[in-house]
């Protein structure tokens, strides 16, 4: 899928738990909210994005797919 | 006319803890105080005549007909005006009165034409019916005199008093000659509507009724509910169809396929032919009324333009080639199943359909998570109400509105934000308006000056008009001036709520950044207007929150109804009548096709993929093993045809390629696909892009239910046979077979059964207690045995009721030197929806094309004329529309609605979308307008390829 496009979902979804003032809940807001709403073939190529860098990915959303990677690996 | 099985009991049903006991013609009977003599006397069998009075009006008094005796009072009062008393002795029929009686009818008669035989009411006509009850045998009066009746007189002179009949309507009639000024038309259309539309111009003999002084009907203010022509005793006021078809022979109920409001109506027939609509009295949700679209916007169902066999071709540039089912559907199947065996299982997926009966929604989602073993199925409420599941479920713990419709007979303040309900809704928007002019308090949340902002007898107590895409902002500013003003209700948010969750919230909305002052600047809304407001809705008694797209289709859709959802939550107003959340869905059955699991990461009942319970109880009924992972959103479909991934897909009932954003991105997607099939009543914009078409079934030609707003369930009944064989449960239960995946329904009553088995909160749910009850609203289960009329008494469905934090995140669509307007989307009465119902009936009349509404100052600075051409550019495309100079709106923003397909609305709106569940920002787009003399290019291209496909459809042909 486009990646510009998964990158700017899940910097909106960020941008919504940015507010949450304890930071950890904040990130694994992120990372619960793309486990239980995205496709796994969504999911994986975000992470994969984030491995080569994250280009465009806003700091909180990287903290949030990096937890992602690590809920989908276990 | 009444509908043909209706029983009148004059005057309106009243509610009271007291009884009353009386004697009527010596019978004893017992009504609740404030009852009126008429209905009384009709509760214990005794009709009393009657011409102005019926029961969907107040009680009038002026055919003195009703007149009665009552032991020791002097007279002959009315009955329909006169409430019973304890102890009252009524006689209702003695010689004076009969005598009295037949000399009112002769009057009546004396100025009535006698062209019984060949009137259109002949045969459900009541003033007929009063002259033969009454015995009238003569009328000594004449028809010489002043009378109007006859358009010239013996002399053959003009008659003053005549006037000749008004056929401006589309839909109905108006006869004046025929007019007996019972004023019932007129009270209808004040009462009941709520319009105003109609008058009794002149006094004594000149009395007549006027549409807005004395207009046509198609030129006054009448928005053609109906109202008037249902409650009109004669033939004055007649539908045209009735007049054309003679009355009907039985009637069936069913309900209405058009908006969320979900309207009851009996659907009087002759045969398998439809005579007339009529809203049904004992209707839950309408009590009797209706709009414009429900009673008369029907003629779609048997349009010529109907596709009644399937279709199916290699290439979209190839002609159709008209096919047998059984050929049609081996070749979905084998095509699906050669996608998944080269793409992998992946590869296709399917739309459900909110105008579909629930049965239709919950098995095509089986055949795709069953059948197609994958959960790529998404519904349409993906594109307008998929954040209210989100948010309400977040923060209440359920993905539904809270109330049902009556319980705005107890709201004391209204409060009105992103909806448009007396356009959207109307039906509903008449009962608000009831409640309005009775004295409830409003407040109108709107970029635009809807409708009920001043409307007769009523004026919102604010109108805050607000920037588009500051929904957010405008929520939290509320907030911040309830929590620092101490207008919390404390004992309520202590006793229901979670007390961490409540103070970060209250910490947050307390922040200076969001007070109405600082807010100002970004929502343009006076800081002191904002704090009325807010201390209104938190102090004014019951307050109710009524919303809709507006709130929905933006960037931040989802924070914004769960901002709603605190305000109501930090005031108390949840949890009884006359309070609550209340999502107005835009369409039919929205709530229903999300009830029935519809997204792609819930089971029915909104149970996520990933719960093994939840799982598992459907694999052991469906006999497989499902997948644990969500699938696909419909964007995401796009995106993954786009990318080669997604390459086929079973659309039922869903237009995307005109209701779907960025029309150019849709239609790209779409043509990137192997297999596009679409079952649809007609080859609409995605059909055009299809290779296989599977002819689908109007509401009128099956059985099943449907969910209103208020999680009513009811039932749709078959009052013809299906146009094209078979009901769209039957094809997808076709296509499910052949793909491999078993089902053997004989009857939708199963497939609820089925529904009803596996999700808690329909397990009582069965056709049979529908039938019985008459509807149901969800919950309905052992522990509410009758259905739920209000949710969350006592407890929220979560437990304890969350306050979410609500950040206002400023939309990335931001106006700029190229783009310095903002263009935000709406709906008008007449249509609905892409229109392809409604375009197809006379409502064209009333709106033939989707105008730009444009602010004068805005024109002005343009050059641009009332009619005029104008381009709207966005940064998605362009598309020329015809302006409309309008107050409407403020500076700086511009409307449409989107109901034509050549109109292009969504060649501008963007791919921006809901942070939480992807729902399209329609309501914020950037754009730039000019002055244009052609077409976009965008359009013309439309235009070529319509004709194309319009071509191929003609040139089809049976092998």
């Amino acid at each position: 899928m486009n990646i510009e496009r998964l990158v700017a979902m899940v910097n909106d979804i960020a941008r919504y738990f940015a507010s949450e003032p304890d930071h950890a809940t904040g990130v694994a807001g992120i990372a619960d909210h793309l486990k239980r709403f995205w496709e796994p073939g969504m999911r994986r190529q975000i992470v994969a994005h984030l491995q080569e860098g994250g280009e465009g990915l806003d700091a909180l959303a990287k903290l949030g797919v990096q937890r992602l990677a690590e809920l989908d690996t276990k | 006319m009444l509908s043909i099985v209706d029983i009148d009991r004059g005057t309106p049903a009243v509610a009271s803890d007291k009884q009353v006991t009386l004697e009527i013609d010596g019978r004893r009977i017992q009504v609740p105080e404030g009852t009126s003599v008429m209905r009384a006397a009709a509760q214990a069998g005794i009709s009393i005549p009657k011409l102005c009075a019926t029961d969907m009006l107040e009680a009038f008094g002026s055919c003195r007909l009703c007149l009665v005796e009552i032991e020791g009072r002097k007279g002959y009062p009315a009955s329909c005006t006169t409430p019973v008393a304890e102890g009252m002795q009524v006689s209702t029929q003695t010689p004076k009165l009969a005598d009295i009686r037949r000399g009112v009818m002769e009057l009546y008669i004396s100025d009535h034409p006698l062209d019984c035989l060949t009137c259109p009411a002949n045969g459900h006509c009541e003033l007929q019916d009063m002259a033969g009850v009454v015995g009238l045998r003569e009328v000594r009066y004449g028809y010489d005199g002043a009378n109007h009746v006859f358009a010239k007189d013996k002399q053959g002179e003009a008659n003053p008093h005549f006037a000749a009949k008004d056929e401006s309507n589309p839909y109905f009639t108006f006869d004046p000659s025929k007019c007996i000024v019972c004023s019932r038309c007129v009270r209808a259309c004040d009462e009941v509507q709520g319009t105003f539309a109609l008058t009794i111009q002149g006094r004594g003999f000149e009395s007549k009724v006027s549409p807005s002084q004395a207009n046509r009907f198609l030129d006054s203010e009448c928005v053609s509910c109906g109202a008037c022509v249902q409650a009109c005793p004669t033939a004055t006021l007649s539908e045209k169809s009735l007049i054309d078809k003679g009355q009907a022979e039985h009637s069936v109920v069913t309900t209405c396929a058009y908006c969320g409001v979900g309207c009851s109506f009996r659907a009087e027939m002759k045969g398998e032919e439809i005579v007339r609509m009529v809203p049904n009295k004992d209707g839950h949700a309408n009590h009797g009324h209706s709009c414009v679209k429900g009673r008369f916007a029907i003629g779609y169902a048997t349009h010529p333009d109907r596709i009644h066999t399937p279709m199916v071709r290699n290439k979209i540039s190839d002609p159709w080639r008209i096919v047998s089912w059984e050929e049609a559907i081996a070749h979905v199947a084998s095509e699906f199943k050669r996608l998944q065996a080269t793409y992998g299982k992946f590869s296709i997926g399917g739309i459900t359909s909110s105008r579909c009966t629930n049965e239709e929604t919950y098995l095509v989602q089986k055949l795709v998570r069953a059948g197609f073993g994958n959960n790529n199925v998404d519904t349409c409420a993906r594109v307008c109400h998929s954040p209210t599941g989100y948010g309400l479920k977040s923060t209440l713990g359920e993905s539904a509105g809270t109330q049902d419709f009556d319980s705005i007979r107890h709201t004391d303040v209204v409060l009105v934000i992103g909806a448009n309900p007396t356009d959207a809704h109307p039906v509903f928007g008449s009962q608000m308006k009831q409640r309005l002019r009775a004295g409830a308090k409003l407040i109108v949340i709107d970029p635009r000056r809807i409708d009920l902002v001043r409307t007769p007898h009523i004026q919102a107590d604010y109108h805050l008009k607000l920037r588009p895409g500051t929904n957010v902002a405008m929520l939290d500013t509320l907030a911040h001036v309830i929590v620092t003003e101490g207008l919390v209700d404390e004992a309520f948010v202590t006793a229901r709520c979670e007390p961490e969750a409540f103070a970060k919230w209250r910490d947050f909305v307390a922040q200076d950044k969001y007070s109405p002052e600082a807010m100002e600047a970004e929502t343009g809304v006076p800081a002191a207007w904002v704090r009325g407001a807010a201390r209104l809705y938190a102090t004014g008694g019951n307050a109710a929150i009524y919303y809709g797209l507006g709130v929905t289709e933006h960037a931040q859709g989802s924070t914004a109804v769960m901002g709603i959802a605190n305000l109501a939550m930090a005031t108390g107003n949840i949890g009884r009548e006359g309070v609550g959340v209340n999502p107005l869905r835009g369409q039919n059955n929205v709530q229903g096709s999300c009830d029935m699991g519809s997204f792609p990461h819930e089971f029915p009942g909104y149970r996520h993929v990933g719960d093994a319970k939840v799982r598992g109880s459907f694999e052991a009924d469906w006999g497989v093993t499902l997948h644990d992972e969500p699938g696909l959103r419909i964007p995401n479909m796009f995106e993954a045809a786009l990318d080669g991934s997604f390459k086929g897909l079973y659309i039922e009932g869903e237009d995307i390629a005109q209701s779907d954003p960025n029309t150019q991105h849709v239609t790209a997607a779409l043509q990137a696909m192997e297999c596009v099939v679409v079952q649809d009543l007609f080859l609409n914009e995605t059909a055009k892009f299809a290779h296989v078409f599977l002819p689908g079934s109007s509401f009128l030609e099956k059985e099943g239910t449907f969910i209103n707003a208020e999680r009513r369930i009811s039932r749709v009944r078959e009052v013809m046979k299906p146009k094209a064989r078979y009901a769209d449960w039957e094809v997808t239960q076709l296509l499910a077979n052949a793909m491999g995946y078993p089902m053997h329904y004989t009857h939708p009553s199963q497939i609820m059964d089925e529904i009803a088995r596996l999700t808690p909160t329909f397990h009582s749910v069965s056709f049979a207690k529908l039938e019985q009850l008459g509807s149901i609203q969800w919950p309905c289960n052992d522990e509410h045995p009758q259905g739920t009329p209000v949710m969350h008494v006592g407890e929220f469905v979560r437990g304890k009721g969350r306050f979410m934090l609500t950040e206002y995140v400023p939309t990335s669509e931001k106006v700029n030197a190229e783009h310095p307007l903002i263009l935000t989307t709406g709906r008008i009465l007449s249509q609905y929806n892409v229109g392809a119902q409604t375009r197809r009936t006379a409502n064209v009349m009333w709106h033939d094309e989707d105008r730009l509404e444009i602010h004068p100052h805005d024109a002005q600075e343009r050059g641009i004329k009332e009619d005029d051409w104008v381009g709207i550019e966005s940064r998605a495309g362009q598309t020329v529309l015809r302006a409309r100079i309008s107050e409407r709106m403020q500076p700086g923003v511009v409307y449409t609605t989107f109901h034509f397909p050549g109109s292009g609305a969504n060649v501008i709106t963007t791919e921006n979308s809901d942070w939480a569940t992807n729902c399209p920002e329609y309501k914020v787009t950037a754009v730039q307008v000019t002055r244009v003399d052609q077409p976009s290019e965008w359009q013309k291209r439309y235009q070529v390829f319509s004709h194309q496909q319009q071509a191929l459809l003609d040139a089809a042909e049976t092998p």
